[in-house]
């Protein structure tokens, strides 16, 4: 149907715009709250100077994410003397591709009325409604860790094809800390699974949008709070990222499975690891906080405890939605590098054993407690 | 086999670290950090947003410290007679006892001036090199070359523009302490009486 790619399409570019332009502007956020982390200012000399004036933009540093990559584009593509040449080059993708695919099952924002919103197209588009989610499949979730296995195999391919024992190392670090913490991943949405009793993301955040109690909203982190702190941790150490960044320790690995990639390459695996960081905040938002849905607020506009309701148009009610989805997305991520900067990393064994004699147990009881929870509550 | 393997025995010291469970169970002490840091970040962000400054740092070319010591050795000047010529009498002696040698004078000729027919025409001072020792304001003999407090101030980009000229080394110009007064020509007097 024409109707469904034209939505299909906007979607895409939607996602893939968001996504890119996340990726880019965390490396400014992480910088820029680092700096602040550590009473520091950041980087802000980068400049864009306006043609024929003396004008220097500098925008408290935004244009070094340009910086950045301009640099990583006109880099050499230096590439080791032995190396498998297919596994080599498959290696950037695998590891990147995946973690924008996880975004086709998220929705990011409630459903979208084509015809209410753009009255002339209302005729073509005939009332259908769209879930704003690009993939709208019923086992969303199991899509999620399909492609979050695939990225493992990413990491492996490119540490094992560059044909150095730094990268080998890094690659057989990624392969085991992966797969221990995806185990532990999927126990902890399993409580999640138990209490909305289906594996739609859609139907996961649109059971949240009611209120509990009548002031606490009914977020999954406010059902499972175990499973959000266990959750969070998990997806962090899927991300590689400090506290538990051993495939790439850059003290003892130069940098792990990617260490020999350079320019364009090698920024690749930056930004699929920034656009990750994006990926795990907008999971944890729609699986523990609600999604795109404020308290009190539904699909024609607020419900305040006092009776009173305010009607919002449709086209106020998408935006505020999308809104408060990237909103909720910024400040789990800003979560995530304020605990990349704050903690230090752990050793190899630790790492381990935090994954299968620590983490794992507790996902395990967590899980029995919601299953007996949900069996005695009906 | 006599070989008998002591076992490995741990070795405890004075300050083995001791965790109760309170700190064994990671999510309160790392709680406890993030608290921390986070209201580190959070202050600065608020010192930001109101428009002061969360950091110590200085921006260095568009900013200097104010707290330099008085005394502090910062860019040469060259001092002045009343007429404004160099009190510089080309002796080279500054030159000769620099160390990182950045010093370079052209001595020249001015039969206008009896009493000091010596002078540079041309004084420059490579600040690329400069240690700031102040040997140089130590071996004048004529109180011709001091170092003020103030920094040269030549940040950039290329080590050729570094080198303060003798314009520049000039352009001090003292309200006071005018080192000495230009004798009359012709008196023979050493030109210390004022």
């Amino acid at each position: 149907m024409m109707q469904d790619l034209a939505i299909s399409m906007l979607y895409i570019v939607y996602a893939m715009g968001m996504l890119l332009t996340v990726g880019a502007l965390l490396t400014w956020v992480e910088r820029k709250q680092a700096a602040l982390m550590s009473d520091r200012i950041g980087a802000n000399r980068a400049y864009v100077r306006i043609p024929f004036t003396q004008v220097k933009l500098i925008w408290l540093g935004l244009f070094h994410g340009m910086a950045d990559g301009l640099k990583l584009l006109l880099k050499e593509d230096f590439k080791p003397k032995a190396y498998d040449r297919l596994a080599y080059s498959l290696g950037v993708w695998l590891a990147f591709v995946p973690v924008m695919l996880v975004f086709a099952v998220i929705p990011f924002g409630g459903t979208l009325d084509p015809g209410r919103l753009l009255p002339p197209l209302a005729e073509w588009f005939g009332g259908r409604t769209y879930p704003m989610q690009i993939a709208p499949i019923n086992a969303g979730l199991l899509v999620v860790f399909a492609f979050g296995g695939i990225s493992i195999i990413g990491a492996m391919l490119a540490g094992w094809s560059s044909d150095n024992k730094f990268s080998l190392l890094g690659a057989l670090r990624a392969g085991a800390q992966l797969v221990s913490y995806d185990v532990v991943l999927g126990l902890t949405v399993l409580g999640l699974v138990l209490v909305y009793g289906t594996v739609d993301l859609v139907g996961m955040v649109q059971a949240q949008s009611g209120m509990l109690f009548g002031f606490l909203p009914a977020w999954g982190i406010v059902y499972q709070p175990f499973a959000a702190l266990l959750f969070l941790t998990a997806a962090i150490a899927e991300n590689k990222r400090i506290p538990f960044d051993l495939p790439e320790a850059e003290s003892e690995l130069i940098s792990g499975y990617f260490t020999e990639y350079s320019g364009m390459k090698q920024g690749m695996f930056m930004l699929a690891e920034f656009i990750q960081i994006a990926i795990i905040a907008a999971l944890f938002v729609t699986l523990f906080l609600g999604g795109y849905n404020l308290p009190w607020m539904d699909d024609r506009g607020f419900s305040l405890p006092g009776g009173q309701t305010i009607e919002l148009a449709h086209g106020w009610v998408v935006l505020l939605q999308v809104l408060t989805f990237l909103g909720k997305v910024f400040v789990v991520c800003s979560l995530q590098i304020l605990v990349r900067w704050s903690l230090p990393r752990f050793r190899w064994d630790q790492l381990l054993a935090f994954a299968w004699r620590f983490l794992l147990p507790l996902a395990i009881a967590n899980l029995v407690v919601t299953a007996i929870a949900a069996w005695a509550l009906g | 086999m006599n070989r008998q393997r002591k076992p490995y025995v741990r070795p405890k010291y004075w300050n083995q670290p001791r965790m109760g469970w309170y700190e064994k169970a990671y999510v309160f002490e790392v709680l406890r950090g993030l608290a921390i840091t986070g209201g580190v970040f959070m202050r600065n962000m608020a010192k930001w947003i109101s428009g002061r400054k969360g950091a110590l740092t200085t921006y260095y070319p568009e900013e200097t410290r104010p707290d330099y010591a008085p005394a502090n050795r910062g860019r040469h000047i060259l001092t002045q007679r009343p007429d404004g010529r160099p009190q510089c009498i080309a002796c080279n002696m500054c030159a000769t006892v620099c160390p990182a040698q950045v010093i370079e004078i052209d001595a020249a000729f001015d039969p206008d001036d009896a009493a000091h027919p010596k002078y540079p025409s041309r004084f420059e001072i490579d600040y690329s090199r400069c240690v700031f020792c102040g040997l140089c304001v130590e071996a004048c003999p004529e109180d011709a070359i001091r170092m003020v407090r103030q920094t040269p101030d030549f940040p950039g980009s290329d080590r050729h523009h570094m080198w303060s000229f003798k314009e520049e080394l000039l352009n001090w110009q003292p309200a006071k302490d005018v080192a000495k007064p230009y004798p009359v020509a012709g008196d023979g007097s050493s030109g210390d009486k004022p």
